[in-house]
């Protein structure tokens, strides 16, 4: 789960990481209250990235180009996402800019510390362009991250003196927050050098959603579509995807296979639904809802191999409430006998191959139209 | 031969008392795993599917001498269970539970590593050797013996696999299952690694999804230092960016984690990659 930059920010200056504090509005007349020296800076909160480029960063003089550019940035959708909050923050005078993050290092299996002299730009970026530009430290998860692993990392950045100091306070910091709160990224970019000390520009973090249940206090944002959000509330791992063949199937990888293979033979899935390992009737029956209520879809394609899942009780699913649209069903494994049996009193014939049946479905989504 | 387990393998259930931890206990025994012993803190004394419980994994050990764990116990529970049955040092752990904070992967492959014992998932469906040993919750109507040696990050869809070899006369020696979260034990490298050096495994299934890049690291490896054929599949050539598709791991990450990637590094690494997994039985033949 990610967390809004004002959300972040508040965590990271609990753990004395320097931050502007600035307020959070939902309005532009909220900007009248404010107690904050111009010029200002009106920052879009928004789960997506790349609002700066998407407009959604604006600095302000004074409080009628304040007034303007809130009442824009709050009526902007930034990849989809309607800006409803804006960070208002004083602008600060900056000079060099530095990166800092710590995240989960999948190929290395631990947490690892990146820096980088290089900040205020991608870091994908700068690994690809100047890799000498960035210093990692891997994390023995019995050893941990103390204060020397910090300075150390400073002094790699290049930082010396007191900015060496305050950089490692920053670091270590970031570090307990990671560790602490779960994090699956925790990232300061930029870090930058304001007057003579380092200040946190922007604020990352993304907390692991397996983990909520040890932070309890934390705000609870959502990234879903309302269909996603429907989905979750029944255990139910759905994507919304822009084509018109619905999918359902069990298991992960199957079901990623099987967007691919309506791809391959030439059709567009309209989602991921992964109806989970040992699904009941009731579960099914809630994923065709899902899935059905999506606009423009013309077929549905019901994908299942079933381990713990048991064919019979998919079957009574589907057919007890058949779907308006042409559908395709393929069913194999436990209980394949008396599921089809099911299927074939309620007049719908099941397939064993999946080839064959992702054929048909991306032909009958074809003639629906 | 087999590769992780063999049919001496003695094997402690942990969570046996639950639902699925005394349903897939009776699958494994039909399967033929000698499975001698279970645990569940505080139920020390009883019996699950015919087998004794064990309040402590120590206990379990002296008692039945178990060799290897596998572990159905809820996600804030599982870190102490590995750890635990790290201390006995069982060999492999099999970790089938679903949603471990990644946080605490991290701390227990680590331990697993350092005490030189390795865990196997979490959140996959664990290892299976026809007719010697299944640990974990593959279902045992798929298998047959042979040569073939299957890897997979997915569940149904080694499933899937499994069977369309089964059905087209190619046995396995076994199938693994390395789970779907972003950090697990076993990496497709290591397994890999293991059915090269294994004389009973004549070729290897690679299955692989979208994230991270352990794919990537695997068809280094192949490329250096296998010799057996290889056919690849990879999932999630339509999933778009950013998305996690079911699997904690399966998701793209900037210009990290691609199937497109995959498929490349392996192709260049030899490995004949499919662009169906109905593919694998056919490709596969024309390579033995």
């Amino acid at each position: 789960m990610k967390l809004h930059e004002y959300q972040a920010k508040e965590i990271f200056a609990s753990y004395g990481i320097p931050i502007r504090k600035g307020a959070v509005i939902e309005r532009p007349e909220q900007l009248d209250g404010l107690e904050i020296p111009y010029p200002l800076v009106l920052k879009a909160q928004v789960l997506v990235g790349g609002r700066g480029k998407a407009g959604g960063i604006k600095m302000a003089r004074t409080p009628d180009e304040a007034q303007e550019s809130a009442a824009q940035i709050l009526g902007m959708t930034i990849k989809g996402e309607a800006v409803r909050r804006l960070l208002v923050v004083e602008a600060a005078e900056i000079g060099a800019e530095y990166y800092l993050a710590f995240t989960v290092d999948r190929a290395a299996r631990r947490l690892v510390a990146i820096a980088s002299a290089a900040g205020g730009i991608d870091i994908e970026d700068v690994a690809r362009t100047t890799p000498e530009k960035i210093v990692k430290h891997h994390v023995d998860p019995t050893a941990g991250f103390h204060p020397y692993n910090a300075r150390e990392m400073g002094r790699a950045v290049g930082f010396g003196g007191k900015h060496l100091l305050q950089f490692a306070a920053i670091a270590h910091g970031l570090w307990r927050i990671c560790a602490e709160m779960d994090a699956e990224l925790a990232e300061i970019n930029p870090l930058a050098m304001a007057g003579d000390s380092l200040l946190a520009i922007d604020a990352k973090l993304i907390i692991d959603d397996n983990a909520t249940f040890r932070h309890v206090g934390l705000p609870r944002n959502e990234e879903l579509t309302e269909l996603e959000a429907a989905a979750k509330s029944q255990d139910l791992s759905y994507v919304e995807l822009d084509g018109d063949v619905a999918i359902i199937g069990n298991g992960a990888g199957l079901v990623m296979s099987t967007l691919d293979m309506i791809a391959h033979f030439g059709g567009r899935p309209a989602n991921f639904l992964d109806v989970g390992g040992g699904a009941t009737t009731e579960n099914m029956a809630q994923a065709m809802s899902i899935v059905l209520r999506k606009s423009g879809v013309r077929a549905l394609f019901v994908n299942i191999f079933g381990g713990i899942t048991r064919c019979d009780d998919i079957a009574r699913a589907i057919a007890a409430q058949p779907p308006a649209v042409p559908m395709v069903v393929r069913l194999t494994g436990t209980n394949e006998e008396e599921g089809r049996a099911i299927l074939e009193d309620a007049g719908i014939h099941a397939l064993t191959d999946p080839e064959s049946a992702a054929q048909e479905a991306v032909q009958l989504a074809a003639g629906a139209q | 031969m087999a590769i992780l387990v063999n049919e001496h393998t003695r094997v402690l259930i942990q969570g046996i008392t639950g639902y699925q931890g005394e349903f897939h206990t009776r699958r494994m025994l039909e399967f033929g795993t000698r499975v001698v012993a279970g645990m569940t803190p505080g139920k020390g004394g009883q019996t699950a599917a015919g087998v004794p419980v064990f309040d402590t994994v120590a206990e379990a050990v002296a008692q039945t001498g178990a060799s290897a764990s596998c572990i159905f116990v809820p996600a804030r529970l599982a870190k102490d269970a590995a750890l635990e049955a790290i201390a006995s040092r069982l060999d492999p752990i099999v970790i089938i539970t679903e949603h471990i904070p990644v946080h605490d992967s991290i701390e227990m492959v680590a331990a697993a590593r350092a005490a030189g014992v390795r865990i196997v998932g979490p959140n996959g469906p664990g290892v299976a050797s026809p007719e010697r040993c299944k640990i974990g919750i593959m279902p045992n109507l798929l298998f047959s013996p042979g040569g073939v040696g299957l890897v997979s990050r997915s569940g149904t869809l080694t499933y899937e696999i499994v069977a369309g070899l089964t059905r087209a006369g190619l046995g396995q020696s076994t199938a693994v299952g390395l789970g779907g979260d972003p950090v697990v034990g076993l990496t497709f490298q290591e397994a890999v690694a293991l059915f090269a050096d294994d004389p009973e495994t004549q070729a290897i299934v690679l299955v692989g999804e979208i994230g991270g890049s352990a794919e990537e690291e695997a068809a280094r490896f192949i490329k250096a230092s296998v010799r057996k054929p290889v056919v690849g599949y990879i999932a999630g050539r339509t999933a778009p960016p950013g998305k996690r598709m079911g699997h904690a791991g399966a998701v793209i990450s900037g210009s990290e984690g691609t199937a497109q990637a995959k498929i490349e590094a392996l192709e260049a690494a030899g490995v004949s990659v499919v662009s169906l997994p109905g593919r694998v039985p056919e490709v596969l033949r024309g390579l033995l």
